[in-house]
């Protein structure tokens, strides 16, 4: 039969490695039997195989140190966790409200974006230094094109205190020597001399951890989907258990209407 | 060949015909009988497709206007309601636009003037319908769910605002209006006992209780209620999600002040 569609090879053939279910009662993931030879990981060396192939407990001991240190701040004024704390307070499910929380975490300001792009810009400055240019160079190029570097920055206040506690948690597990997290100190040292007076901020710091330790930046976005979700739960949980519609209620005078007041009627 | 029998997808919502090149794509889409881009295309408005989605016949004039009325009143529940500021917190931080969709959705699912408050009203009409001492009844022994549930109990009369204090004007007008326009019975006797079931309730009428009467009106069940409610009321969360998109993190509220950690 003549192939009409690059979909017609698919077509009730999904072929994977990744793994799968058998009705037989066996369980793959990247050809490893779940119940023989995983059910003693932790669940971040699961969530690592599963999302990298590594196979790494030190890897997901570090991640799982930043997910604590740097990812799980419980206060509903951030604007992922403050999506679970308005399901909260609106009466959804907790589901909903981490899904939702989740998804709002692929942000710019903060979440998925600078922890992407931050590796990545970690890994494509390596390179170019390594091809001859300067940091200075470097950096001067990314701010020209993006007017902003992943990594560096950060809302509300300027420095950031998890970088200390970050750095410790990591050298006290043998990491912190690497070079990407160096480099990643040594871009902070010419931002903060530079006008911008942009500080190092903690997606910079993990990206440098992680790429020493073989990360790329797809590795680092998978294992970071869900890393914001015990600082979103406990807000939806706060909010369920206070009075229902009371979280930060606004009255309309807190509406800065800054268009024209000109009331103006429908053509029929 | 393979013996396996061909597994498909069954529904009486939608049928296809295939292009005569390529067996992936539909050459014609019929919807209730009804040709979808040759027919309801040029000849039908968006709401009486989204009512021939839901009940697969085609609207009378009275129930297209009292849909296209509710849309309308609903479609906004502007920047202080609860899932709108969802969606604007992923607008000020430049999450992704289908994140804000989902933050108003996930936030506009509950039970707090949300779909699922919506869900339990229309509950209340099928066992109540125009009794005023069904309600009153139900309402003073509400039903208490047998074991656990995702969803928590309903902690108010569903249909009504525990924290309102009288019922809104716009509540009010939406409510007479689509009366009016709708010739329904249900939300004709809503219009006409509003304070009696609010006394009942002791708190006003909100939109989700109007968007209930209006609903079962147009004989939608709670689960269809419950989903064309969350779908209703997302233009607003999107437009005002992209506003502050543009305006930034800066000019949005953070609530520095008002938060306090007790010690």
């Amino acid at each position: 039969m003549p192939v009409h569609s690059k979909l017609e090879k698919f077509e009730d053939n999904w072929c994977t490695s990744m793994g799968g279910w058998s009705p037989e009662g066996k369980v793959v993931l990247r050809g490893k039997d779940v119940f023989k030879d995983l059910s003693d990981s932790s669940w971040m060396e699961y969530l690592l195989f599963a999302s990298t192939g590594k196979e790494s407990s030190k890897i997901a001991r570090l991640m799982e140190g930043m997910w604590v240190i740097c990812t799980s701040f419980p206060d509903p004024r951030i604007w992922n966790n403050r999506v679970s704390a308005l399901a909260g307070t609106a009466r959804s499910t907790g589901a909903l409200a981490a899904a939702a929380s989740v998804a709002v975490t692929e942000a710019t300001l903060y979440g998925l974006k600078p922890i992407k792009g931050a590796t990545d810009f970690l890994y494509r400055a390596d390179k170019r230094l390594a091809e001859g240019e300067t940091l200075e160079q470097i950096i001067k190029t990314e701010l020209k094109q993006f007017r902003s570097v992943y990594g560096y920055g950060r809302p509300l206040v300027s420095g950031d205190e998890r970088v200390e506690p970050m750095m410790d948690f990591a050298r006290s597990i043998g990491c912190g020597e690497g070079k990407y997290i160096k480099l990643a100190f040594a871009v902070a040292e010419y931002l903060s001399a530079s006008r911008f007076k942009y500080e190092i901020n903690i997606a910079a710091v993990c990206a440098g951890l992680l790429a020493d330790e073989g990360l790329k930046p797809m590795g680092f976005y998978h294992m970071a989907t869900l890393a914001f979700t015990a600082g979103a739960m406990p807000c939806f949980i706060d909010a369920l258990d206070q009075q229902e519609g009371c979280f930060f209620p606004l009255r309309t005078s807190r509406l800065n209407f800054t268009g024209d007041e000109t009331v103006k009627h429908w053509r029929v | 060949m393979s013996d396996n029998p061909i597994e498909k997808i069954t529904t009486k919502i939608w049928r296809e015909t295939p292009e005569l090149d390529n067996p992936f794509a539909a050459a014609s889409c019929y919807c209730g009988g009804y040709d979808i881009y040759g027919d309801i295309l040029k000849n039908a408005s968006y709401i009486d497709y989204l009512y021939l989605l839901f009940k697969q016949q085609q609207p009378t004039p009275e129930q297209s206007a009292l849909l296209q009325g509710l849309a309308i009143a609903l479609a906004n529940p502007g920047p202080r309601d609860h899932s709108v500021r969802a969606a604007m917190s992923a607008g000020v931080g430049g999450s992704t636009h289908a994140s804000a969709i989902i933050a108003a959705t996930a936030v506009g699912a509950g039970n707090l003037g949300g779909a699922r408050e919506v869900f339990h009203a229309l509950e209340y009409w099928q066992q109540c319908q125009t009794s005023l001492k069904a309600w009153q009844q139900l309402i003073k022994q509400p039903p208490q769910p047998a074991r656990e549930d995702v969803w928590l109990p309903m902690e108010h009369t569903p249909g009504f605002d525990p924290n309102g204090v009288s019922c809104p004007t716009p509540v009010k007008q939406t409510l007479t209006y689509l009366a009016d326009i709708g010739q329904g019975t249900h939300l004709h006797w809503l219009n006409n006992q509003r304070t009696e079931l609010e006394a009942f309730a002791g708190c006003p009428l909100a939109f989700s209780g109007v968007a209930a009467a209006a609903l079962y009106d147009l004989d939608f069940l709670p689960e269809q209620a419950e989903m064309l409610f969350l779908l209703l009321r997302l233009p607003g969360a999107a437009v005002h999600s992209l506003e502050q998109e543009r305006l930034g993190w800066r000019k949005y509220p953070f609530f520095a002040n008002g938060f306090k950690l007790n010690p």
